[in-house]
């Protein structure tokens, strides 16, 4: 059997699940297959392709990546993007092709792999843009304004004619920039409001349209104050908070898509005459024939035609072990064929009931999740109301005591003014981006702003077994009971097979021959004639040994007609499972663990992990039950989870995450990713949310201790413009420097 | 204090053109790989890395 060789060379240990392997050796006999089907043509005939690179880590990579790549013949251009990791290569004739671009990145020790150019999240990218040069306006703006405003202040012997010409001159920098960079927020208050609620916007807008109109009225009218400065200050502090929050998703959505493309493969498709093309998975339709070779990942959800193998399951079921397929049996996206090769048609979502459900559970829960309200906005619908009850306060206030029109309504706005959610607006995005970006170095990808809200209130913890807290692998255990020749004997039948246990034994047996004429039975075992003896390894039925009651799983080797040796396996937990639940006890969290495995695996797993509530063979079902169950007692879940079987549960937990190594639905309902092999990054999420929380909430009670002196002062006239543009800023920068603490 | 009448004009002109310069950067995708644009500095090389001659 080949040596399983990662190709990340700065890489630590990368993932070595069943389905990591098998997806490896997809890979690398990836540049032997076709590519084409990625291969674009470009206006000027020229051939362009879109790569996925992992494994390079700084510019060094990038520089050779680029330099080896454009030395091949033809290349006329080579450029990586080294913050998105992608490769774009476009070349010319017909030495080069994709293949060998792949083939040689290999070579080179990178991993390379198209990149379906239609999953770019174009309309993310667009808004991003949107908002920097909305921040570039505003930033304009307030910078020019605040030079006449300062002007205006200082300007003791200014005269009256000089004082107007500077209201005037900000008065047209200011109302195109308003116009411009405000669009972002009266879209969503104009939209919140036809919703008939409210959000932050709408304050901030009313504020900033008010602040613009009393500020022409007193520039006609040749006044002294004015609020311009006022209100693009305030669009630019919010817009910085703005574009922080829309990068952070924009950069999550990239790596949650970059690891979906690493795992995107190509299939073999048999054609209408019966030949075998490459195509890319995405473009398979319902009904196409495709032929699954032994050691493939599924591509698409499919139903067997044709052929009997082993698969590992493992990513639809939970089940270690591998079940025995054969025509008519469905096979999901993400299960790896193990044994033989299969025929099979690929299926529609909606010809599956098993899949409609599953989609249909994560559907449901994530319409409750989108009910989820950001703590900014909770913060807001309280907020608003008692504001412009304020506002309107204020201005009935003083015409009650007889003052003039002009005056009552120019201390009502200078009170939306002051109270504007300008901090609110900065404090909440500024921790989570520093929040997130502390956990993005350790590996663990937050989906979003409210992902990290939810994760903070987390009190109970749900596992599920294989490929989460088990990497689906067998061990080999006591192995001391059995003789170095049995041992070996077993090794060189299992040296020949994909079958998790054959490859415990290889594993546990270390590099050596192997038997020749390997006969593999499907779901009985293996057998050949070694030194003319006749040797079985295999079920105990296959062997013929009477069935014995066990705990473990087990498989039997006989030599001839020798007295059969029994091995015991166990799954393998992950890398840092034991610590992580131990540190998750010790937390003071509740921990269970549900799966779909047999009992007997269950127990194993939680005994060794020291979980004590457990429970086994569960349902997509039956595990959202159980979620729902805790909601219900006023838990707040954390799903963690990794096959098709979770995803609902995940969708519907009040938190969820999941490996890198996933299914596709899973990854997409979970609110975390955690990359590498490790779980220990869950321990960090957990108290890095709890932390930003912290944060969070220090950050609102100083906007409401900021908001208890000045509101005050607005109410009985004190605050002029220069004490409005003072108190914002100066709070905007208070907030942001206390979310920066949360980065030491 | 005539003179500000067409010396802040002038001004605000000057910061306007900075801020065209900057919409230019956007447009031209010059915010879209920091990382890369960073470390490519590092490693110039005679070879311009994109090849204009059959541009």
């Amino acid at each position: 059997m080949a040596e399983i060789v990662f190709d990340d060379p700065g890489c630590p240990s990368g993932q070595s699940t069943p389905q990591d392997i098998a997806r490896q050796e997809t890979g690398n006999r990836l540049h032997r297959e076709d590519l084409t089907p990625y291969v674009q043509t470009r206006a000027n005939g020229d051939s362009s392709i879109d790569l996925m690179i992992s494994g390079a880590h700084c510019a060094g990579c990038m520089a050779k990546i680029e330099r080896e790549t454009s030395a091949l013949p033809g290349v006329k251009v080579a450029r990586m993007n080294l913050s998105t990791m992608r490769l774009n290569v476009q070349w010319k004739g017909k030495n080069t092709t994709a293949s060998s671009i792949v083939a040689r990145l290999e070579e080179l020790g990178y991993g390379a792999k198209p990149f379906n150019m239609e999953l770019e999240p174009l309309e993310n990218k667009n808004e991003l843009n949107g908002l920097l040069k909305a921040m570039a306006v505003a930033g304009f703006a307030t910078v020019n304004i605040m030079l006449f405003s300062v002007a205006v202040w200082a300007g003791v012997d200014m005269g009256p004619n000089t004082h107007t010409y500077m209201h005037w001159a900000s008065a047209v920098i200011a109302l195109p920039a308003v116009a411009y960079a405000g669009r972002p927020f009266f879209r969503s208050a104009w939209s919140a409001l036809k919703n008939k609620t409210t959000n932050m916007d709408v304050p901030i807008s009313l504020a900033v349209l008010l602040a613009c109109t009393l500020s022409i009225y007193e520039t006609v009218h040749g006044n002294p104050d004015t609020y311009f400065d006022a209100a693009v200050m305030l669009l630019f502090l919010l817009l910085i908070g703005r574009y922080l929050d829309a990068r952070l998703r924009l950069k999550t959505g990239e790596s949650a898509q970059r690891l979906a493309a690493m795992q995107a493969s190509t299939a073999a498709l048999i054609s209408g005459n019966g030949d075998i093309v490459s195509v890319q998975a995405s473009m398979i339709k319902p009904g196409d024939t495709l032929l699954i070779a032994a050691g493939e990942r599924v591509p698409v959800d499919v139903e067997i035609i044709s052929g009997t193998s082993e698969i590992d399951a493992s990513i639809a079921t939970g089940e270690a072990l591998p079940v025995s397929s054969g025509p008519g049996d469905k096979l999901y996206s993400g299960m790896i064929n193990l044994s033989a090769p299969l025929t099979a048609k690929a299926l529609s979502i909606s010809s599956d009931s098993f899949l409609s459900e599953i989609s249909e559970l994560v559907e449901a829960g994530e319409q409750k999740k989108g009910k989820f309200v950001r703590i900014a906005d909770r913060a807001a619908r309280a907020y608003v109301p008692v504001v412009h009850t304020l506002a309107a306060l204020t201005f009935i206030g003083w015409l009650l005591v007889g003052a003039e029109l002009r005056t009552a309504s120019l201390n009502a706005i200078a009170v939306l003014i002051i109270t504007c959610p300008c901090a609110l607006g900065l404090a909440v995005p500024a921790v989570q981006i520093v929040a997130s970006g502390r956990l993005f170095k350790k590996g663990v990808l937050i989906k979003s702003g409210d992902a990290l809200e939810r994760l903070a209130k987390v009190d109970t913890v749900v596992f599920d077994k294989t490929g989460t807290l088990t990497l689906g692998r067998m061990q080999l255990i006591g192995s001391a009971d059995i003789s170095p020749q049995d041992l070996e004997s077993a090794a060189m039948l299992a040296r020949g097979s994909r079958h998790p246990i054959a490859r415990a034994v290889a594993n546990a047996a270390g590099n050596g021959p192997m038997a020749d004429n390997i006969k593999e039975i499907a779901a009985k075992g293996l057998s050949a004639t070694i030194e003319c003896k006749t040797v079985k390894f295999g079920s105990a039925d296959f062997v013929g040994v009477k069935t014995t009651k066990s705990s473990h799983t087990e498989s039997w080797l006989r030599v001839g007609k020798a007295k059969p040796v029994r091995f015991a396996f166990k799954d393998t937990p992950r890398q840092g499972a034991k610590d992580t639940v131990h540190d998750l006890l010790e937390g003071g969290y509740d921990v269970e663990l549900l799966t779909g495995d047999k009992r007997a695996m269950a127990s194993e797993t939680a005994q060794a992990l020291g979980i004590e509530k457990w429970q086994a063979e569960v349902s997509p079902k039956d595990k959202l039950a159980r979620l729902e169950t805790l909601e219900s007692e006023g838990r707040f879940t954390l799903m963690i989870g990794d096959g098709i079987n979770d995803a609902p549960a995940l969708a519907s937990a009040y938190a969820s995450a999941s490996p890198a190594g996933a299914a596709d639905v899973s990854r997409a309902a979970a609110d975390i990713i955690l990359q590498g092999d490790k779980l220990s990054g869950l321990t960090t999420a957990v108290s890095v949310a709890k932390q930003a929380q912290r944060r969070v909430v220090e950050n609102l009670s100083l906007a409401v201790i900021y908001n208890m002196i000045a509101v005050p002062l607005a109410i009985f006239g004190f605050v002029n413009p220069l004490f409005a543009a003072l108190a914002m800023s100066g709070s905007s920068i208070i907030v942001t420097l206390n979310a920066l603490r949360l980065n030491r | 204090m005539t003179s500000l009448l067409w010396l802040i004009p002038i001004a605000v002109s000057l910061g306007l053109v900075g801020l065209i310069a900057f919409f230019w950067s956007v447009r031209s995708g010059q915010y879209e790989d920091p990382q890369g644009n960073a470390a490519r500095i590092l490693y110039s090389e005679d070879k311009p890395i994109v090849d204009d001659e059959d541009e």
